[in-house]
């Protein structure tokens, strides 16, 4: 269990609301959820929840600390928002979910091996190197990410389709060497350097 | 001079050799037959589209759109953003109304820019094209510029989600919205207004990291298209036409269909029907090649 999860369980102790309250994005929308369920009903993964978006809010206001953040749920949101759209409050649920998302994963809670999380990643390690995203190493990052054996079984199954990427100019074979990169790319890394510290030291000030 | 100039931001998957080039050249030869300029914000970086999200946190990820708002304010000063990704637009607005709600967020994210000596203001307006389309050209301001009416097409017009929600285009519907439909019948051809799955999620990134669950569902918009007789669809956003277009031999595989079916843009129909040609439409970058516009396109 990491250090900064077993603060939080001592910190909040008494309330898993308040600790979702303090430290998810938007989490203070959580109590406004009044449990119709459209959200639920609404989204496109919904069947494979594990527990959806109104039970998750209705799990946190009962303390089920655990089963809420190492749950895979919130990492089946696709970021369609139609459960922003539909909610009769208001309850920005999209965000809400990626907050809990990445408050688990902070917390060391996330289940090993959940691919979202995985690709998630990847992604934005991918957009720091150049400040913009190269597709190439994307995907092939993907296809790799459990090691050399099952990589070449994926690049392999997935052949035609890069060849009719590449056929159509829309995938390029160059980008793996270098690619396109923002020309300030130092202050780029500076500047999100910094936010990153910014955001540590809020979730970290928990004395 | 230009009737209209924005500042553009193009986005990643727009750049030469990805996977929307074709869309920034459709979108270049709409613009310029539309008296519309486009200044590309200078050094632009990535929005950290939806996906970004459980690597970068809140702030980081807000930072990102704060970087180019701020570097649009300080080259492109006075002009409004102007995204044709859905991503780009969805994350660099979120961020403009998160950092004018929050103002220890704005702090914050001005705190980070000033490693590298740039200022957040948030004054610019940030839209998609198709807004600037649907509300600065008008649906008839399109028409005067058809020279070659799409004629006997019938077009599957797929919003998808962040084309849509959650901010929505021109104060539309987000359960049915009609723009599409009209860009459609302007530039002569056949919508379908009953097409059921015109706001069906594709999976979005999770074609990448969950491909079972997106493509049952990206299978559903393709056969609804059939259904309702489509000879292509028609979407605004990236994400959405290479998920809908490039994973149909999968789908086949998987489901024992004959999928065939052409995933345009917007902006491919107006380049045809605004008399360019397939080159300049950027037909060349189908995967599934939509003959039927390379026809009239080739007249």
């Amino acid at each position: 269990m990491s250090d900064l999860n077993t603060a939080m369980i001592e910190k909040y102790r008494s309330s898993f609301l308040k600790e979702v309250e303090a430290n998810v994005e938007e989490g203070e929308w959580v109590k406004m959820c009044m449990q119709c369920g459209v959200c639920s009903g609404s989204c496109p993964l919904g069947k494979h929840w594990d527990h959806p978006p109104q039970e998750i809010f209705m799990m946190i206001r009962a303390g089920k600390r655990e089963d809420v953040l190492s749950s895979d749920s919130m990492w089946m949101c696709t970021s369609c928002y139609n459960c922003i759209s539909r909610c009769p409050r208001g309850l920005p649920i999209t965000h809400i979910m990626h907050g809990l998302a990445v408050y688990s994963k902070r917390l060391g809670l996330t289940p090993q091996k959940q691919p979202t999380a995985e690709f998630s990643q990847i992604f934005w390690d991918n957009l720091m190197k150049k400040g913009r995203v190269n597709e190439l190493k994307l995907g092939l990052s993907m296809y790799f990410k459990d090691g050399f054996g099952q990589g070449i079984k994926n690049a392999m199954a997935n052949q035609k389709l890069g060849q009719n990427m590449m056929k159509a100019k829309r995938m390029n074979a160059m980008e793996f060497f270098g690619g396109h990169s923002v020309k300030d790319l130092s202050g780029f890394q500076k500047i999100i350097k910094k936010a990153q510290e910014i955001e540590e030291g809020n979730i970290k000030d928990f004395k | 001079m230009a009737k209209i100039e924005l500042s553009f931001y193009p986005g990643c998957s727009s750049q030469k050799g990805a996977t929307s080039s074709n869309y920034l050249v459709s979108a270049q030869t709409m613009c310029e037959e539309l008296d519309i300029q486009l200044n590309e914000i200078p050094d632009w970086n990535c929005c950290g589209a939806s996906i970004g999200y459980g690597g970068g946190g809140e702030l980081p990820r807000l930072t990102l759109s704060a970087r180019n708002i701020a570097l649009s304010e300080e080259h492109n000063s006075g002009q409004e953003i102007v995204a044709t990704c859905a991503a780009c637009w969805l994350s660099t607005r979120e961020a403009k109304e998160r950092l004018h709600e929050d103002e220890q967020m704005f702090k914050d994210a001005n705190a980070a820019l000033s490693e590298a000596g740039l200022k957040y203001k948030g004054e610019s307006n940030v839209r998609h094209m198709v807004e600037v389309l649907v509300e600065d050209i008008g649906f008839d301001g399109i028409k005067a510029k058809v020279k070659k009416p799409l004629e006997g097409l019938k077009i599957a017009g797929y919003v998808g989600c962040q084309t849509n929600r959650p901010f929505g285009i021109a104060g539309e519907s987000f359960e049915n919205p009609q723009y599409l439909d009209k860009i459609v019948e302007s530039v002569g051809a056949d919508s379908i207004p009953t097409y059921e799955k015109k706001v069906q999620c594709c999976g979005g990134a999770l074609a990448f990291s969950e491909p079972e669950k997106s493509q049952e569902m990206i299978k559903g918009i393709i056969e609804a298209a059939y259904d309702n007789g489509a000879d292509m669809i028609v979407t605004p956003c990236p994400l959405c036409q290479a998920n809908v277009e490039i994973y149909q031999d999968n789908i086949n595989e998987t489901y024992g269909t004959k999928f065939n079916m052409p995933v345009v843009y917007y902006s491919t129909l107006m380049s045809v029907a605004f008399g360019r040609s397939a080159t300049d439409a950027a037909l060349n970058g189908q995967v599934i090649p939509a003959k039927k516009l390379e026809e009239i396109a080739n007249k």
